[in-house]
This record gives C-alpha cells, sequence and structure tokens, in this order.
C-alpha cells in the first residue's frame, strides 16, 4: 500500500507575507516552511502505516511549488515519508484552485501508476490561501471517496472511519480505499523530526517533475488562464492605536462598560 | 434578468441569517433564486420566509438521496440545477462543507471559483480578508458561472419583494457520489446563545480564564453575546471545538470582539482580526492582542468581568 501526503510549501506566517505586483502571493521574498497544518496530514500519514504492523506501506510526500518548495517535502522526509515527488514548472506560478488541483491530480495519478495512491491525506487548508477546497476537488478529479476534516481516523482493512465537527453537529463518516482524507489540527500533535530522522532523509529518494512529465502544457495551468482574476490587493490600514486602561480597585469595570455604551453597545 | 443561485443556509428548515445576506448580495448580480436542500414538506414555508428577501423562485432539493453522503451529491445536484437555468452566478454560505461543494462544483462546470469573500459588488467584484486580515484582495471570476462562497455578516439584509415560487428539482446522484457515507450524527445541543458567526457580539475566553468560564459567560449573556474561546482554552477542555476562533476554527466578523485572557497569536488573530470594534481584558499590558484593541483593561479578567456584568445590568436597568 503507498500513501501520498500533499503538503504545502507556503509563506511563514510570522514574516511579513505581501503580494508581487502581479497580485501572487510573493513566494520567494518571504521565507517559507511546511505549511504547520500539514504536519498534521503527515502525521495521520505514518500513523496510519505504524498502527498496521505487518503491512508493506510507503507513504509518499508531494508538493506542487517553486524551487524552494522541495523544503516541504524534504520535511515529511525527515519526519518519516519515504520518498518525495516534488513538481516544479515556471508555467505554474499563479494557478487558481482549479490549476493547483489538476497539476496535483495528475501527479498523483502518476505515483499511482508508478507505486499506488491507496490513500491521499491532505491537511484540512493551507495556511496561506486557506480555502480548504483542495482536497475536495482533488477527490473530485480522482474520482475518489472524499472524507474531509478528520479529527480521528481509523482504518480497518480497507474501511476508514472518521469523526468529524460539522457546522451544529459530531459525525462519522465512512468510506471504502482508495479515499481522499483531509486532518484537522485535533488529530494528534504532529512529531519533530529527530537527529535519526533528518539524517536518514538525505538518502530518501526525492523525484522532481515537470509539467511535461505530467502529461499537461503549459497552457493549461498558471497565471495566464487562471479561472479567476486578482485586481486589487491593499495592506490593511495600520489599527489606530486604542485606549489602554489599568485597572485599578475595580475603575476597569467602569471605564469598560462607559466605552461600551459611548459606542451603543449596551 | 439572469437567475442568482443561493444555496440557503438552514438547519432542519430553519433559516440562517446568512441566507438572507447573500439574497440581498444577489440582487446586485441578477434576481435571486434560492435553493433549499431539505424535505419537500419544509419548502412552502422555506419559501414564505425567503421571498420577503427577493428570492423570485425556491428550487426544493429533496435531500433524501442527497444528506446521507459527504458534499459529493450536492455538487452533482448544483450542477444539473445550474445546466439547466443558466444562472448568472452562484453563491453559498461560506461553511466548510459548502466550500467543498463550490469545490467540486467549480471544476464539473470549468468555472472561478472566490471562497470566503466579505462582500460581492455589481460586476461580481469580491472582496476578502487574507493573511490573518492583514490584506484585502479585489478579485473576480473571469471563466465560467461565478461561484463565491461569502462570510456570515458580509451584508445587512434588506428586505424586499420576491415571488417566491416553488419549483421542485430533481437531481439524478450518481453512484460515485454516494461512496463516503455519514455513518453517524451528533447534533450538538444548543447553548440558547446567538450562533458563533452569525453574532453581532462575541465575548472570547482563552488561558487566562483559568479554565473557569462563568465571568465570560455572564458579560456575554449581559450583553446577548456569542460566546468564544482560543484554542488554548479548547485544547484545555474548558470549551468544546465549536468554540474556537481563529485559523483553524471559526472567523468571526461582529461589530464587538471582546477577547478575555487571550494573548492574541496570529492563529488567533487570523479568526477576529477583521472585527469592527475590539476590546480586551489582559492581566499582561505587554500581550500583543493589545496592539488591535479600540479598548483595552489592563486587570484581571475574573475581578473586571462580574464588575462589569452587574454594571451593563444596572444600565440596561
Ligand atoms: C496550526 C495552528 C493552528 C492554530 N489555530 C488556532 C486557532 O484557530 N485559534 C486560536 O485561538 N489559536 C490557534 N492556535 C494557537 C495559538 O498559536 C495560541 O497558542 C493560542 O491562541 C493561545 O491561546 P491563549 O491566548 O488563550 O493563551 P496564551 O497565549 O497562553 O495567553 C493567555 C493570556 O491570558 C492572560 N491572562 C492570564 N491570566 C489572566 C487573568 N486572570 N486575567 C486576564 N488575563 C489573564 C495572559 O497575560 C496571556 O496574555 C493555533 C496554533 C497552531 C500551531
Ligand atoms: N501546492 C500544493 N502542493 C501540495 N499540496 C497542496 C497544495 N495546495 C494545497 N495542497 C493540499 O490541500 C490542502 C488544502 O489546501 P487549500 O485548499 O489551499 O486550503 C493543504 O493542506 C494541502 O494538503
Amino acid at each position: 500500500m503507498n500513501i501520498v501526503v500533499c503538503v504545502k510549501y507556503v509563506p511563514d506566517a510570522t514574516a511579513d507575507r505581501r503580494f508581487e505586483d502581479d497580485f501572487t502571493v510573493d513566494r520567494v521574498g518571504v521565507d517559507g516552511l511546511l505549511s504547520e497544518l500539514d504536519e498534521y496530514a503527515v502525521e495521520q500519514a505514518l500513523q496510519f502505516r505504524e498502527k498496521r504492523e505487518g503491512e508493506e506501506i510507503t507513504v509518499t510526500a508531494l508538493t506542487v511549488g517553486p524551487e524552494k518548495a522541495v523544503d516541504a517535502v524534504r520535511k515529511a522526509l525527515q519526519m518519516g515519508a519515504d520518498s518525495g515527488v516534488h513538481v516544479v514548472d515556471d508555467a505554474i506560478a499563479g494557478s487558481d484552485y482549479l490549476g493547483t488541483s489538476l497539476v496535483l491530480a495528475k501527479a498523483v495519478e502518476k505515483i499511482k501508476a508508478d507505486t499506488g495512491a491507496d490513500l491521499v491525506v491532505c491537511g484540512m487548508a493551507s495556511t496561506d490561501a486557506a480555502g480548504s477546497v483542495v482536497p475536495a476537488m482533488l477527490a473530485e478529479r480522482l474520482g475518489m471517496p472524499q472524507v474531509t476534516l478528520a479529527s480521528v481516523v481509523e482504518s480497518q482493512g480497507d474501511q476508514v472511519r472518521i469523526k468529524r465537527d460539522n457546522e451544529g453537529s459530531t459525525e462519522v463518516i465512512g468510506a471504502t480505499l482508495p479515499i481522499v482524507l483531509s486532518v484537522t489540527d485535533q488529530s494528534g500533535e504532529a512529531r519533530y523530526p529527530s537527529f535519526k530522522g533528518i539524517m536518514a532523509a538525505k538518502k530518501k529518494p526525492l523525484e522532481t517533475w515537470s509539467l511535461t512529465d505530467l502529461g499537461l502544457d503549459a497552457d493549461q495551468v498558471g497565471l495566464s488562464v487562471a479561472y479567476t482574476q486578482v485586481e486589487d490587493t491593499t495592506a490593511r490600514p495600520p489599527r489606530t492605536a486604542g485606549e489602554i486602561v489599568t485597572d485599578e480597585d475595580g475603575s476597569g469595570a467602569g471605564a469598560l462598560v462607559d466605552f461600551l455604551a459611548s459606542k451603543k453597545f449596551i | 434578468m439572469s437567475e442568482v443561485l443561493v444555496v440557503i443556509d438552514h438547519a432542519e428548515g430553519e433559516v440562517k441569517k446568512p441566507t438572507y445576506e447573500l439574497l440581498t448580495i444577489a440582487r446586485r448580480l441578477g434576481e435571486p433564486a434560492a435553493v433549499f436542500f431539505g424535505s419537500p414538506e419544509q419548502g412552502d414555508a422555506v419559501a414564505e420566509k425567503v421571498k420577503k428577501y427577493g428570492a423570485a423562485k425556491v428550487y426544493v432539493v429533496d435531500d433524501a438521496q442527497i444528506k446521507g453522503y459527504l458534499v459529493a451529491p450536492k455538487a452533482e445536484a448544483l450542477q444539473q440545477l445550474a445546466e439547466k437555468t443558466g444562472p448568472a452566478a452562484i453563491l453559498l454560505p461560506s461553511t466548510f462543507e459548502n466550500k467543498e461543494v463550490a469545490g467540486r462544483l467549480a471544476i464539473k462546470l470549468g468555472s472561478g471559483l472566490i471562497t470566503d469573500a466579505v462582500d460581492v459588488q455589481e460586476g461580481g467584484v469580491t472582496t476578502q480578508s487574507v493573511f490573518a486580515g492583514n490584506y484585502t484582495v479585489q478579485a473576480k471570476v473571469t471563466t465560467g458561472t461565478p461561484i463565491i462562497t461569502v462570510k456570515p455578516n458580509s451584508a445587512a439584509p434588506e428586505e424586499a419583494d420576491g415571488a417566491g415560487a416553488v419549483e421542485s428539482f430533481a437531481a439524478t446522484i450518481s453512484d460515485v457520489a454516494k461512496t463516503a457515507q455519514v455513518v453517524a450524527t451528533q447534533p450538538r445541543q444548543s447553548t440558547g446563545r446567538p450562533e458563533l458567526t452569525e453574532a453581532a457580539i462575541v465575548v472570547s475566553g482563552g488561558r487566562g480564564t483559568g479554565g473557569d468560564f462563568a465571568p465570560v459567560e455572564g458579560f456575554a449573556d449581559s450583553l446577548g453575546a456569542a460566546v468564544g474561546a482560543s484554542r488554548a482554552a479548547v485544547d484545555s477542555g474548558w470549551m468544546p471545538h465549536a468554540f474556537q476562533v481563529g485559523q483553524t476554527g471559526k472567523t468571526v466578523s461582529p461589530q464587538l470582539y471582546v477577547a478575555n485572557g487571550i494573548s492574541g497569536a496570529i492563529q488567533h488573530r487570523a479568526g477576529m482580526q477583521t472585527s469592527k470594534t475590539i476590546v480586551a481584558v489582559n492581566k499582561d499590558p505587554e500581550a500583543p492582542i493589545f496592539e488591535l484593541v479600540d479598548f483595552g483593561v489592563v486587570g484581571d479578567l475574573h475581578t473586571v468581568l462580574p464588575a462589569a456584568t452587574e454594571k451593563v445590568k444596572e444600565r440596561k436597568g
């Protein structure tokens, strides 16, 4: 069995994230890393393998992104994935969800043909786009069941069951492998790479694929054929410094309520 | 005028406020036609409600074949409806589930997708708040039928007369769409307080509550507010995950957000930074949350909040 885990390389949320002149996300000038939320996906992929002792299970980490995105795959290898795939091509830059999900789906199909793709694991959202749509779009393109936003994952044989929080309820969802799974940050802390893991990662197979390797043309993806267009981006004006009072002998409550009343909240 | 499909947000036929916001927004793009996934018996009652906000038509899609499966059947039904009606746009309330429906629909229709819009203007230009609220982005769908998911509180609902003509729509759901099964559902108990994402006022508590949410809840109730929590409070088991505000919880954009015993980490900000007025109570004057506030109290929430609650009650009489 082979598990594909989709990991995205994103600009660091604690850095000064910004846009390029063409309104695409600056993915080069801002320090990047493996999206924190995809660490949970890697963790669940590894746990899936570990819980099924005796079975032959491998984990392939897959990313679509610029040169530096290979760091996301490396981190996944350090955590314990067995092999990595980095899809990189200048023509991919500026892709929207339709473009990104197309490239990912083609890459999963290629991995499937080579080593299998019995389970595709994603994070609940990328920390930059934060759409939470790519896993569903992948499932649509691959024709696999989508089992998304899991906080608990259990499996037996080819059956997978997850628990998830929905708007007004908690749900149990069941499906038969192969599936596309996405997991939330409630699914369990992700492990840190050990020293041994970091050393071992250097020897693990890591392939680099271009669009041609996936049978895609440059004019099928990227900014120029995106189905959406960004017209403008505006940095939020800094908040004007508010009034801060220090509570002394109960003065804080009075000041707070006066403020709320002045704003007509009471 | 072309139809604009608006997916109704409801719980067991109880229409939720974001539906009215979406109908209001839809009128900027065309003639609103509401889509109700639910039991046909509830269709007429729902139509009565949505027509007051301008719905000319109400498509009722019997969800008997749909609700037992995750997401995919809804996308199929909407595809078939869109192919029949040729809408000018499709609007959905921005829930996790609807975003996934929208994603699949975008592929099926070959249409552009915009998620989490906080505004949609005439001509279909959307506004999104990105990078934890540090940027706003103006965008537009350029190919296919614009599919846009819209966050709660993105417009003030405005009433308008609509015909509300009920039309049942029979969707054909394929077997592939029925492969992820809902094995069990457990409805969450209602707290009796306003819905977190819809509330005009949200009062939240964090690790600084030390696990005692009574002061937070008391203050929330005095203001008629919803209660929220930081992840630290949720991870500690003090509040259920459904109350979490932030990157991996709910995004709220109320008129007033009151953060109590919350430091203001970037992931928390991501869920509340676009609130109109922000207030914090925190005993640490250096807490980053104070960089965001319109008004802040440096003090212990366990004394400030109960006293403030009393004062609010006095004023309200
Ligand atoms: C992938 C990822 C996703 C995340 N998603 C979210 C998310 O969705 N939402 C979220 O909130 N966080 C999220 N976090 C966690 C976030 O980084 C912070 O750890 C969290 O928000 C901290 O919660 P807190 O402010 O309650 O606790 P702390 O940071 O510990 O702050 C507690 C505050 O309470 C104050 N305090 C203590 N006692 C009192 C008192 N008696 N009276 C008044 N003030 C007091 C302290 O001065 C301090 O400022 C996420 C983290 C990661 C890595
Ligand atoms: N470029 C990418 N490369 C690899 N995985 C991705 C990429 N974009 C999205 N994903 C996966 O899809 C999930 C949801 O992303 P999003 O829909 O952008 O919020 C992420 O957590 C990843 O697992």
